[in-house]
């Protein structure tokens, strides 16, 4: 029997636009744009120009500081631009994808039959190591480090998150030889967090694995949460962490031999007007989901990922290296609301008790609804953040950039994903995750 | 409403960098910000926001704090027509202190806006809306014949001296309101204590003129029990400004002599349900206070050596500012313990603080503002040590797996 955690702490927002769990079918685009910046806390340095032919899983490019940890190429094809931004920072490779997709062969391997360093080679040679993440810093894994366990998260709390259990229907095989090669890459466990809800046989019976059961509002899928419950991190201790959907892939690797880097994703949010779920690779344009399938008229917001954690796309952007989920909320920008601090209106959504608020779902808008200011109310940020953490002074610990204040508060335990619902019901509008995020940049240039 | 918008949109550029009025950016921003919510939307991090923010949770401080407002001005009335042996209808009291509380709201306001507004401007930021709390705060926690000039040097020094030197709203140590009465407490200590300026016996814009009848006394009842040369709390009876005696309910809901804010404990429970209900105000400071008072009541009831000593709890509750430093200053979220723990502490040695300076020290008939200011002060050194258990434990487990993986 699964061992059964309560989180209390934690705040589910009620939006609208929850997927409909219907598959709507597979999604393809001519361009297909892999975006280096998704790949948290590498430098890209390219490996092909432009004009070069790739196959799938052919390296597009290398970390610098970690020239083994290859970048794979999702699709076959001719690299048509390496478009580059400021500081000549590469903002993203395109690559023409040819109509059937050429995959360099890896070979179909048993797992059980390799040892660490091979899954290690593996993963890193095929150009999928970047599936792993690791705390600290919550960057891609240092292979050259041990990590003390893995923690896998079995489901996505976050709001109108899809289901992993509708997503890995068919891919059992494959999640479970991915856990059983992340069960040889650690000398310690490999932890698998299931939700209460979780029905899935493949996540709930998964060999070789300790599986803990949560149950509990958002942000009880995140990863760091569950971390916090299972086993916290300490100071110079690393732990990987990925969810059970990029398991899958990595299984995926061994069973056929190739990268396949197709995602079921889920296209979610109240300004789209038929949801449901596809199938693409990642890198897909989504312009061909959005078309004619959101609301017109008003001006919106497209994110790759979900409204917490996700990233701000526009309507021809693609669908980001980790992303399970598209969702198209309005922007607002639009509007002007008066005396909304006087507002009864139920269309504010509110997580305290300062609006007048029923159970009903609500459209948010990407307004940020207030002006900064400096921390006021206090026990805001605790109330949705279950982890043996002080939030408040971590932050302000952060912000002031104290080292000994961060290591002593917990810094290495968490990620910005964590402050997410922070940043949400916070008062004072802060940019809590870019707060921790630049913070845990800034931390990890010190320490390595 | 659409030429509202529009309007502001055509004056905007005026007040933009090269704009003829861009000094004033700040009050144009504070003004637009009032009339609309701001259409920014999310550069980084989250895309949805929680509809809260800082406008909306001090508007809920000020709506709770209507009810104590209300009856202040009722009483304010009341007890000018008292004194002055008139029985009036309960509208032209009411109307009385209205008009006599009026004139100093504005000047809070006035004088303290007024200093935010051309701060955040030299800061290029935006007003905070902290004063709009602390404004309506300092006429309610003072007597209501204080001279308006008084007030607007309280207030200009209690924001300059004890919010905006050290950062604004959000950065200050102590509560802004409390040291405005401080400042006057140890400034004009005739003009804040005494029997004599609890109760309007002037007339106000000529309304309610008169002579005082015989036999007046504007002691209120904690000065009464303070100067008292009975051995036994049972000897004494509170009198009303007439002399006539007072019931426990006249003192819970609020007709004695008193500052505006404090006299009815009932309109100040009312509001400490709105800011519990909307989460807003901390029970666990509210409910602190009251304990640590009642508990050192308790306590100094059994070793009582005189009536001050004998005084039972519920007396010290509903008196003097007890009930509205609890639920409306020890609250304040800046200056209070700002971890949860903490508020428990925090507010449990206010509670005691306040009755033990009332009991001992008869110069200070009113313990509460010295209670919460001496514990802001405290507030900081609470949390450290409640964060400090955690960095502690954090410790304690990162060296516990470690040693056994020497072992090995």
């Amino acid at each position: 029997m699964a061992n059964l955690i309560k989180i209390k702490k934690g705040l589910q927002i009620p939006l609208l636009g929850t997927s409909e769990e219907v598959l709507r079918g597979g999604v393809t685009s001519e361009f297909v744009r892999i975006c280096p910046k998704d790949f948290h806390g590498i430098t890209p340095k390219p490996l092909v120009k432009v004009d070069d032919r790739v196959k799938a899983g052919d390296a597009l490019f290398y970390a610098k500081d970690h020239e083994e940890i290859l970048f794979a190429s999702p699709v076959s094809g001719v690299v048509t631009a390496i478009e580059r931004g400021e500081k000549r920072r590469i903002l993203n490779f395109e690559i023409k994808a040819d109509s059937t997709i050429e995959y360099v062969d890896y070979g179909v391997k048993n797992v059980a039959s390799l040892s660490s360093e091979e899954i290690k080679s593996s993963l890193l040679s095929a150009g999928i190591w970047f599936l792993l993440h690791q705390r600290p810093y919550d960057v891609v894994a240092n292979p050259k480090k041990e990590a003390r366990d893995i923690f896998v998260t079995g489901f996505d709390s976050s709001p109108l998150a899809p289901s992993y259990d509708f997503i890995l229907e068919g891919q059992e095989k494959d999640l479970q030889t991915g856990l059983d090669a992340l069960a040889k890459l650690t000398t310690g466990k490999v932890y698998l967090s299931i939700s209460t809800k979780t029905k899935s046989k493949a996540l709930r019976e998964a060999n070789n694995v300790v599986v803990t059961e949560f149950d509990g509002p958002h942000p009880a899928g995140n990863v760091g949460v569950q971390i916090n419950h299972i086993k916290p991190v300490n100071s110079g201790e690393v732990v990987w962490t990925l969810n059970a959907l990029d398991a899958a892939l990595i299984g995926r690797l061994f069973n056929k031999g190739k990268v396949d880097l197709t995602r079921t994703i889920a296209l979610t949010g109240s300004e789209v007007k038929q949801t449901g779920f596809y199938k693409m690779i990642i890198g897909t344009e989504l312009s061909s989901i959005f078309n004619n399938n959101v609301t017109e008229g008003i001006s919106l917001r497209y994110i790759s990922g979900n409204p917490l954690t996700g990233r701000k796309i526009d309507k021809k952007g693609v669908l980001r290296a980790y992303d399970s989920q598209v969702t198209v909320i309005p922007e607002g920008d639009d509007v002007h609301e008066l005396i909304g601090w006087a507002s009864l209106s139920s269309k504010r959504y509110s997580a305290g008790a300062t609006y007048p608020t029923n159970k009903k779902k609500y459209r948010l808008d990407a307004r940020v609804m207030g002006g900064p200011r400096a921390i006021i109310v206090s026990n805001e940020y605790d109330k949705v953040f279950p982890m043996d953490i002080f939030p408040e002074q971590l932050i302000k610990a952060t912000l002031a950039f104290n080292i000994d204040k961060m290591e002593q508060l917990g810094i290495y335990e968490v990620a910005p994903e964590d402050f997410a619902l922070c940043e949400f019901v916070d008062t004072s509008k802060l940019e809590i995750q870019r707060i921790i995020r630049t913070g845990l940049d800034l931390l990890r240039k010190e320490m390595e | 409403m659409k030429a509202l918008r529009n309007y502001l949109d055509k004056i905007k550029p005026n007040f933009e960098e090269g704009g003829k009025f861009h000094w004033l950016y700040s009050t144009y921003d504070a003004f637009e910000t009032f009339l609309f919510v701001p259409n920014i939307t999310s550069r980084s991090g989250v895309h949805i926001h929680d509809a809260r923010d800082s406008k909306r949770t001090m508007i809920i401080v000020v709506i709770a704090l209507l009810p104590a407002l209300l009856m202040g001005m009722y009483n304010v009335g009341l007890q000018h027509y008292m004194a002055i042996g008139q029985e009036v209808s309960i509208l032209t009291n009411f109307l009385f202190g209205l008009l006599a509380l009026l004139p100093q709201l504005i000047v809070s306001y006035v004088v303290g806006l007024g200093i935010e507004f051309a701060i955040a401007q030299v800061r290029k930021e935006e007003v905070a809306e902290g004063f709009l709390v602390s404004g309506i705060l300092i006429p309610m926690i003072l007597p209501i014949d204080t001279p308006l000039w008084m007030i607007a040097v309280a207030t200009a020094f209690a924001v300059i001296f004890a919010k905006e030197v050290f950062g604004g709203t959000g950065y200050n140590v102590f509560n802004v309101a409390l040291v405005a009465r401080a400042f006057l407490f140890f400034s004009y200590p005739t003009k804040m204590s005494g029997d004599q300026v609890w109760v309007r016996t002037g007339d106000t814009f000529g309304m309610g003129a008169g002579q005082v009848v015989d036999g007046y006394s504007g002691a209120t009842p904690l000065g009464q029990i303070g100067v008292t040369e009975a051995t036994n709390f049972s000897e004494v009876t509170l009198t009303g400004i007439t002399g006539q005696p007072l019931s426990i309910s006249d003192m819970f809901f609020g007709f004695i002599p008193g500052s505006i804010g404090e006299v009815s404990t009932f309109a100040i429970l009312l509001g400490a349900i709105i800011l519990i209900v909307t989460g807003v105000g901390s029970w666990k400071t509210m409910l602190s206070v009251f304990l640590g008072g009642a508990f050192t009541v308790l306590i100094i009831n059994i070793f009582a050596q005189n009536a001050i000593m004998e005084v039972p709890p519920l007396y010290h509750l509903i008196l003097g500012g007890f009930a509205f430093g609890a639920v409306f200053m020890a609250t304040d979220p800046v200056t209070s313990a700002r971890t949860e723990k903490g508020k428990w502490i925090y507010g449990f040695f206010i509670g005691l603080m306040a009755v033990t300076i009332r009991v001992f020290n008869p110069g200070y008939p009113e313990g509460m503002m010295l209670a919460i200011l001496f514990m802001n002060a405290f507030a900081p050194l609470i949390d450290f040590y409640v964060v400090d258990a955690n960095i502690k434990r954090r410790l304690k487990r990162a060296i516990a797996p470690s040693a056994t993986n020497n072992n090995k």
